[in-house]
């Protein structure tokens, strides 16, 4: 999968908050296999009013050689968001921002009208957006004409661990833009919604609550992993479709075939 | 073990935080010659923002099965060193929306019964209604970490510890056999693996309501709890930032604290905001404490959010450590 002209091996993009402790969370990781990393500024206060104050916590991460996708998570206006991933590019030093607009404040939900609008600004401040989104055709649409070269559309609620709410929505997209890396970011719960998303033709997946949360973080990240690569195996080898009828699978002889 | 009182080895204990005081403790205890040096200001101390939940069971939901193991003497010791030490077990509720959460604590804890609206009326009647399901530990404690380890600087005073203001680079450590270093974040600088994690708390007044145990409010994104002081006064804490930032409480937090008394109980608008406090906790990567030994001087750090719950045991092992070389070197020198 190539996004902004970097090549990712793993399909699998994980998140760095709410886990027991440090520690469970490089086990986490590793046992992801995952390159990529979201960090959210505001919420690990990694800014600060002495700019570093949360250094030690990302020292752990630094000897895993892992991209890093800081996000403006928590963020409500386009001003904070905009903030947010300026400070995070110097804190970080990438120009990669994984753009939360919050719109609501109990779902969580994107903003869509003004994620758009700190799309466009950040793309012209040189920023490589990977915007997090509805499933909505018409926004995605105009994420791309903003400059998005990726999009990330919800599965459900941020943390609710529902999975894919609107399957037929998530399809639509993948069908309306086929070139277009498509992430399916916040909702995954279990390794089985991830599994579905890679089937349904998505690039990667994005989570955080669903091994972070878990009772055993290192080992749901090993099986979210494991589901991840089984979904993408079974999208590129062509599934059966689902049908109405038994078809059965060895001749069944002395019947007629149509009746 | 006891020496004659020439041969008791001269220890230094540098921080009057939990883990300070209570290492001094136990090595006074223990027949150790212990002076203790600390910064002059009460503030400087992540313990002074501490909830004081005694709270092995409910702790272990995000910590590693030994916790539990390293608390199991803490609420019998701190009983006895303690009078204000509360044995009235702790309770944990959930909004209904956030139902789940109780049911995914309930699964990774132990040494609870479930409650019903009815049974958590009965144990704290001003919250009746409030709550239809919730969890008892019956078996945990709570204390006021202010008053408590002013009790065991008063314990050490009388038994003739001594206990002065002076910076850690000023102590002569030659004129001790050994020092244990319990300054908790301020020792960032010798442990490289030490890092701050922010917590802000509240504490409350609000006469209509009386609680006699903590109460732990689930919550997907902020969970938090409320300990009682007595005199209606309240401890709402705490947050969890990673983050060294020392600065004063942020209107997030302020908001997010004062919204879950208030989830808690409506009467807490209400309620006179005494103090609003900040502080760093000392946490290591597994966000359990760990004792280094790096020959004169043993590093005691790490506490964390367990403070007042690991520091007796992590206390005994550094006696542990210190007394036994100690004993060894007399007999060898013997």
């Amino acid at each position: 999968m190539h996004v902004y002209g970097t090549e990712l091996r793993s399909r699998l993009l994980l998140g760095t908050a709410q886990y027991p402790s440090p520690a469970v969370m490089v086990e986490a990781i590793q046992a992801s296999a995952t390159e990529v990393v979201t960090v959210s500024l505001r919420r690990e206060g990694a800014g600060g009013e002495q700019g570093m104050a949360g250094q030690r916590f990302w020292d752990v991460l630094r000897p895993l050689n892992l991209r890093v996708l800081p996000n403006t998570a928590g963020c409500h206006s386009v001003k904070e968001a905009v903030l947010t991933a300026h400070m995070a590019r110097e804190v970080f030093d990438t120009r990669w921002i994984k753009l939360e607009v919050i719109g609501e404040h109990d779902t969580l939900q994107p903003d869509v009208f003004g994620l758009v609008e700190a799309a466009r600004i950040l793309i012209a401040d040189g920023f490589q957006v990977f915007p997090y989104t509805t499933e909505d055709l018409v926004v995605a649409g105009r994420l791309l004409d903003a400059g998005c070269e990726v999009l990330m559309p919800w599965g459900s609620p941020i943390g609710s661990g529902r999975g894919l709410n609107n399957v037929y929505g998530l399809r639509t997209l993948r069908a309306h833009f086929p070139e277009v890396p498509l992430v399916v970011d916040a909702g995954i719960g279990l390794p089985s919604h991830a599994a579905q998303a890679m089937e349904l033709g998505y690039d990667a997946v994005l989570l955080n609550t669903a091994v972070a949360g878990a009772g055993d973080p290192p080992r749901m990240a090993k099986a979210m992993a494991q589901a991840v690569e089984a979904g993408r195996a079974a999208f590129l080898a062509d599934p059966v479709r689902a049908r109405d009828m038994a078809a059965p699978s060895t001749p069944v002889l002395g019947m007629p075939v149509f009746s | 073990m006891q020496w004659l009182p020439e041969h008791a080895p001269r220890v230094l204990v540098i921080g009057a935080g939990v883990s300070g005081l209570v290492t001094a403790t136990v090595l006074a205890g223990r027949g150790a010659k212990v002076s203790l040096i600390h910064r002059p200001e009460t503030r400087t101390r992540a313990s002074h923002f501490a909830g004081g939940m005694l709270a092995p069971w409910c702790e272990a939901a995000d910590a590693p099965p030994r916790l539990a193991q390293d608390a199991a003497s803490a609420i019998d010791w701190w009983s006895g060193h303690f009078a204000g030490t509360q044995r009235h077990g702790s309770l944990v509720v959930a909004p209904r929306r956030d139902r789940e959460e109780l049911a995914r604590f309930a699964r990774r804890t132990s040494h609870h019964t479930a409650l019903d609206a009815a049974a958590i009326a009965a144990l704290e009647p001003d919250l009746e209604g409030r709550f239809d399901q919730g969890l008892h530990f019956a078996e945990e404690a709570h204390l006021d970490p202010r008053k408590a380890l002013e009790a065991l600087s008063e314990g050490l005073r009388q038994q003739g510890v001594s206990l002065r203001d002076c910076d850690a680079d000023e102590a002569r450590f030659g004129d001790y056999d050994r020092v244990v270093d319990c300054r908790g974040h301020a020792a960032a600088q010798d442990w490289r693996d030490l890092r701050g994690v922010r917590g802000e708390m509240l504490l409350l007044r609000c006469p209509d309501i009386s609680l006699s145990r903590p109460v732990r409010l689930l919550h997907p994104r902020i969970p938090l709890y409320i300990v009682p002081r007595g005199n209606h006064c309240f401890m709402v804490g705490a947050t969890m930032i990673e983050s060294s930032d020392r600065r004063a409480i942020t209107a997030r937090s302020t908001m997010d604290l004062l919204n879950a008394a208030y989830t808690l109980h409506p009467a807490f608008a209400e309620a006179e905001i005494l103090e609003a406090g900040a502080n760093i906790r000392p946490a290591l990567p597994d966000n359990m404490p760990a004792l280094k030994d790096e020959g004169q001087v043993l590093r005691l750090n790490g506490m964390y959010r367990h403070g007042f719950l690991l520091a007796p045991h992590l206390a005994n092992q550094a006696a542990d450590i210190l007394l036994h070389r100690h004993t060894h070197h007399r007999e060898v020198s013997a």
